[in-house]
C-alpha cells in the first residue's frame, strides 16, 4: 500500500531522484563556465539535437533548409514541440542535454543564473556573429551580468486591434480606441460593452490581463524590474495601472463572467472575436494579423489604433524567443552555427521569400515579418511590404512597425521566472477582488525573496 | 525424518521459484519506486535545483514549507477537493453499477462505454470540460437554462473551482463502476429472496444486504479515491495552469501537486518539492491508516469474521 502511494506521489521526482539526483550533485554552481572561442569555432559537423522548436511554417522551414544546405555535415535532430521546462531540466540533470534550446527570452535570466545555459561570447566570436544587427531591446533581454546568453529570434510587438464594424455601429471611430486618456477609454469601453441579463454579449475593450499588465504598467511610467534585475512590482505607477485595468474588467461584467466569456473565443477560426463581434478592441501581438487576414472575405472589418503612453507615444512590450546553448551541450559548434544561421539577415530574407511565395499562392497579402534582426527587418520591409489592399490591415501593420524602435522588454533578472509568476499571480488575485496595492505588495515580497535567494542571500 | 528433509527441500525449491516469478516486480519496485523515494528523501534535506551545486540544508525546506502560505492554501484546497470528490465519486459509481445490474445482456456494452473515459487522456478531458463548463457559453449552463436554472461560472468563479474539478474527475469513475458491478453480482440472490419474503422494501434491502455485502469493494475504492484525490494533478493543471491559461488561475484552484510541480520545474526548487512530496506521503499514510482502522469496523469479509 505504502509503496503504491509513494510510487504515485514521487512520479515527478522519480527521474531526478534516480538519475539527476546524482548527476546534479557536485556539478558546477552558478552561471555555467564559458567555453573558449575554440569550443565554438571550426566547421560544424555531427548531430545537432534541438529542443523547444516547433518550426512547422514556411518561415521556419525556409531557414531550417538554409542551415541544412549550408552545413551538409550536420544532421539535425529536432524533438518538435514547445519548450517544456520539465523535459529540458530532466535532460540537463541526467547529463543528456540537447545541444540547443529554443525558449522564451524572459526565461533566459533565470536559466542563466542557475547555470543551465552557457554565456555566448565565445560563440559570437567563434562563429563571427554580428550582434550589432540585433535590436537592442531583444539583446538586453538575453543579457545577464554583462554576458550574452541567447541569440534573439522573433520580435513580438503589440498594438490595439479593433472590430471596425461594431465600432462604427456604436457611432465611434478608431480614434476613440486610445490609451492616452484612461478615463476616456473607460467611458468608451462602457459604451461598447453589451450584456443581456447574466450573459455578456460583447466586451468593449479587453485590457488583456494578466498577461499584458507589464504593458499597462510601462505605459503608466513604471519599471517592473530594475536595471539590476531587482523587482519593483509595487511601484505606485504599477499599482495605479493594475487598479485601472481591473476596473475596466469590473465595469464589463466582472472577472468571473468576463473570463468565462473570453475563454470561449475561437481565436483562430472564422468565429474569432473580431469577426464574431464578441470584442470590439484589445491589445494584440503582431502575429495575429496574419491569422485574421484569412477572414476578410468572410466580412471581417479590421481596424487598429496604436497603444500609447499618456503622452501619446506608441509603446509596446517586446516578446519573443531566443536560441540558447545548454550547459554540457555536446555539439556547441553546430549549435552556435545554427543560432547564427537562423537569425542572420540573409536567412531572414530567404524566409521572407518563402512567406511571399505562400502569400502569392493563397492570393493574399504580406503582413510583415517582425524579427529581432533590425537590418533584416528593414530590408524585408523595403523589399516586400507593399500597401495592404485592406485599409484596416494597412493601419494595423503600420501601427506594429511604429512600435519597433521604441518597444521595450522587462529587464532580465536572475529571479525572472519567480518575478514573472509573482506579478501574474498578483494580477489574478486583483482580478479576483484583492485590492491592487495589497496584491502587488505581496508579489513584491515574494519576488524580493526569490531575487535575494538567486543572488545567494537567502 | 527423511520425509521432513524432503519436504524442506521442496519448500526451499518452491520459495526459490516464487522469488524468481516475482523478481521482475521486485526489481522494478527497487529501481523505480524505492530508489527514487530514498533519493527524494535525501534531496528534501538539500537545496537541489536540478542544475548547479547541491548543498545539505538540514530542515530548511521543511521549515519553509511550514512558513509558505501557498503550501497551506494548496493543501486546504486539496482536502476540500478530496472531501467533495470521494463521496461524490463513490455514490455516482455505485449508482451506475446498480443500473448496470439491471440491463441484462447489454451489460457488457455499457461496461465498455463507462470504462472508455478512463482510457482517454486526462489533458484532453480537462480541455473538453473547460468548454462544457464555460459559465457564459458552455453546454452545461445552456442545458441548466432550459429548466430555468442560471448556472454558475464553473471555471472562473473561485467558489466553484473545486466543485467543478470534482465534477470533471467523475469522468474517470469507470474503474470503480467495474469493481462495484463485480461486487454486486457476487451478492447471493437468496439473501434478497429471503428479505423479500420477510417484506423488506428496496431501501431496506439496499441498506441491510447490498451495502454490507459490497462493503469490501466500497472500502477499497474509498481508499484509492482518497489517495488519487490527494494527488490530483492532471485535470487541475490542464484546466487552470496550462500554457493556454496564461496564469489567470485563482489561488482557489491551486492543488498541492500543482504547487509541487511549480516549485520543482518552474522555480528550480527541487529540494523543496521533494520535501513537499514527503509531507504529502505522510499525510496520505495517516489518512489511510485512519481509514483502515475505522473501515475495518464496518467491512464484511467473506469467509472470515467481521473485525
Amino acid at each position: 500500500m505504502g509503496s503504491m502511494v509513494a510510487g504515485r506521489v514521487m512520479t515527478l521526482v522519480l527521474v531526478c531522484g534516480m538519475v539527476g539526483g546524482c548527476a546534479g550533485v557536485g556539478g558546477s554552481g552558478g552561471a555555467a563556465p564559458s567555453q573558449g572561442a575554440s569550443g565554438f569555432s571550426g566547421k560544424p559537423s555531427g548531430t545537432l539535437r534541438i529542443m523547444g522548436f516547433g518550426g512547422e511554417d514556411e518561415v521556419a522551414q525556409a531557414r531550417v533548409n538554409a542551415f541544412k544546405a549550408a552545413y551538409t555535415d550536420v544532421s539535425v535532430s529536432n524533438s518538435k514541440g514547445e519548450f517544456d521546462a520539465q523535459q529540458f531540466l530532466t535532460a540537463l540533470a541526467s547529463s543528456n542535454p540537447p545541444d540547443l534550446v529554443y525558449m522564451d527570452r524572459n526565461l533566459i535570466g533565470t536559466y542563466a543564473k542557475k547555470g543551465a545555459v552557457q554565456p555566448l561570447e565565445a560563440c559570437v566570436s567563434g562563429q563571427s556573429i554580428n550582434t550589432s544587427q540585433y535590436r537592442e531591446a531583444a539583446l538586453k533581454s538575453v543579457t545577464l551580468g554583462g554576458k550574452l546568453y541567447g541569440i534573439p529570434e522573433f520580435y513580438v510587438v503589440t498594438t490595439n486591434l479593433v472590430d471596425g464594424k461594431s465600432l462604427a455601429a456604436a457611432g465611434l471611430g478608431a480614434k476613440d480606441i486610445q490609451t492616452k486618456d484612461w478615463p476616456a477609454l473607460k467611458a468608451t469601453a462602457g459604451k461598447l460593452f453589451k450584456q443581456d441579463g447574466n450573459k455578456i454579449q460583447r466586451i468593449g475593450f479587453d485590457p488583456k490581463l494578466p498577461e499584458m499588465f507589464p504593458l499597462w504598467a510601462t505605459a503608466n511610467g513604471a519599471t517592473l524590474i530594475k536595471d539590476d534585475g531587482a523587482p519593483n512590482l509595487n511601484d505606485p505607477k504599477a499599482v495605479e495601472a493594475l487598479s485601472y485595468t481591473v476596473g475596466l474588467v469590473n465595469d464589463q461584467g466582472g472577472w468571473t463572467k468576463f473570463k468565462s466569456f473570453r475563454d470561449a473565443y475561437d481565436i483562430f477560426g472564422e468565429q474569432n472575436p473580431l469577426s464574431a463581434g464578441t470584442v470590439v478592441a484589445f491589445p494584440m501581438e503582431n502575429w495575429y494579423v496574419n491569422v485574421l487576414r484569412d477572414f476578410i472575405p468572410k466580412g471581417l472589418q479590421l481596424d487598429a489604433a496604436p497603444f500609447t503612453d499618456h503622452e501619446g507615444k506608441p509603446i509596446s512590450m517586446v516578446g519573443g524567443s531566443a536560441w540558447a546553448i545548454p550547459k554540457g551541450a555536446k555539439n556547441p559548434v553546430a549549435a552556435c552555427a545554427w543560432a547564427k544561421t537562423m537569425t542572420d539577415t540573409a536567412t531572414w530574407m530567404t524566409a521572407a521569400e518563402a512567406r511571399m511565395a505562400k502569400v502569392k499562392k493563397d492570393k493574399s497579402f504580406f503582413t510583415g515579418l517582425f524579427t529581432a534582426n533590425k537590418v533584416a527587418d528593414e530590408r524585408i520591409r523595403s523589399t516586400y511590404l507593399t500597401d495592404a489592399p485592406d485599409p484596416g490591415f494597412k493601419q494595423a501593420i503600420e501601427s506594429y512597425y511604429a512600435t519597433l524602435d521604441t518597444a521595450t522588454a522587462l529587464n532580465p533578472s536572475p529571479a525572472g521566472a519567480e518575478i514573472d509568476a509573482a506579478w501574474k499571480s498578483a494580477a489574478a488575485r486583483a482580478l479576483a477582488g484583492q485590492p491592487a496595492q495589497q496584491a502587488l505588495d505581496q508579489a513584491q515580497k515574494e519576488a524580493e525573496a526569490a531575487f535575494s535567494k538567486a543572488n545567494g542571500n537567502g | 525424518m527423511a520425509r521432513r528433509v524432503a519436504g524442506g527441500r521442496l519448500q526451499r525449491r518452491e520459495a526459490r521459484s516464487a522469488y524468481l516469478f516475482i523478481a521482475p516486480w521486485l526489481i522494478g519496485f527497487l529501481v523505480f519506486t524505492a530508489g527514487p523515494m530514498i533519493a527524494s528523501l535525501w534531496l528534501s534535506f538539500t537545496d537541489y535545483s536540478l542544475v548547479g551545486d547541491t548543498k545539505p540544508v538540514g530542515l530548511v525546506n521543511y521549515e519553509q514549507l511550514v512558513q509558505d502560505p501557498k503550501v497551506a492554501t494548496s493543501l486546504s484546497n486539496t482536502f476540500v477537493y478530496a472531501a467533495l470528490f470521494v463521496p461524490l465519486g463513490t455514490v455516482v459509481a455505485l449508482a451506475l453499477a446498480m443500473l448496470l445490474t439491471k440491463v441484462g445482456r447489454a451489460s457488457g456494452f455499457f461496461r465498455s462505454v463507462f470504462y472508455l473515459p478512463v482510457m482517454t487522456p486526462a489533458v484532453a478531458a480537462g480541455a473538453m470540460f473547460l468548454l462544457l463548463l464555460n459559465g457564459q457559453r458552455g453546454l452545461v449552463n445552456e442545458v441548466l437554462g432550459w429548466v430555468g436554472i442560471t448556472g454558475p461560472d464553473w471555471t472562473t468563479d473561485p467558489a466553484w473551482l473545486k466543485p467543478s474539478l470534482a465534477l470533471v474527475s467523475l469522468w474517470t469513475v469507470g474503474g470503480s463502476i467495474i469493481i462495484y458491478l463485480a461486487a454486486l453480482n457476487n451478492v447471493p440472490k437468496q439473501l434478497y429472496e429471503a428479505a423479500l419474503l420477510d417484506g423488506a422494501g428496496p431501501v431496506r434491502r439496499f441498506v441491510s444486504i447490498t451495502l454490507p455485502m459490497i462493503s469490501g469493494a466500497l472500502f477499497f475504492t474509498v481508499i484509492t479515491h482518497t489517495i488519487a484525490a490527494m494527488q490530483m494533478f492532471d485535470q487541475a493543471y490542464t484546466m487552470f495552469y496550462g500554457p493556454q491559461q496564461k496564469a489567470t488561475a485563482s489561488d482557489e484552484s491551486l492543488v498541492y501537486m500543482v504547487y509541487l510541480f511549480q516549485n520543482g520545474f518552474q522555480f528550480f526548487k527541487m529540494g523543496f518539492a521533494s520535501a513537499m512530496a514527503w509531507v504529502l506521503f505522510l499525510i496520505i499514510l495517516v489518512i489511510t491508516v485512519i481509514q483502515v482502522r475505522v473501515g475495518n469496523r464496518f467491512v464484511y469479509y467473506e469467509g472470515g469474521s467481521t473485525r
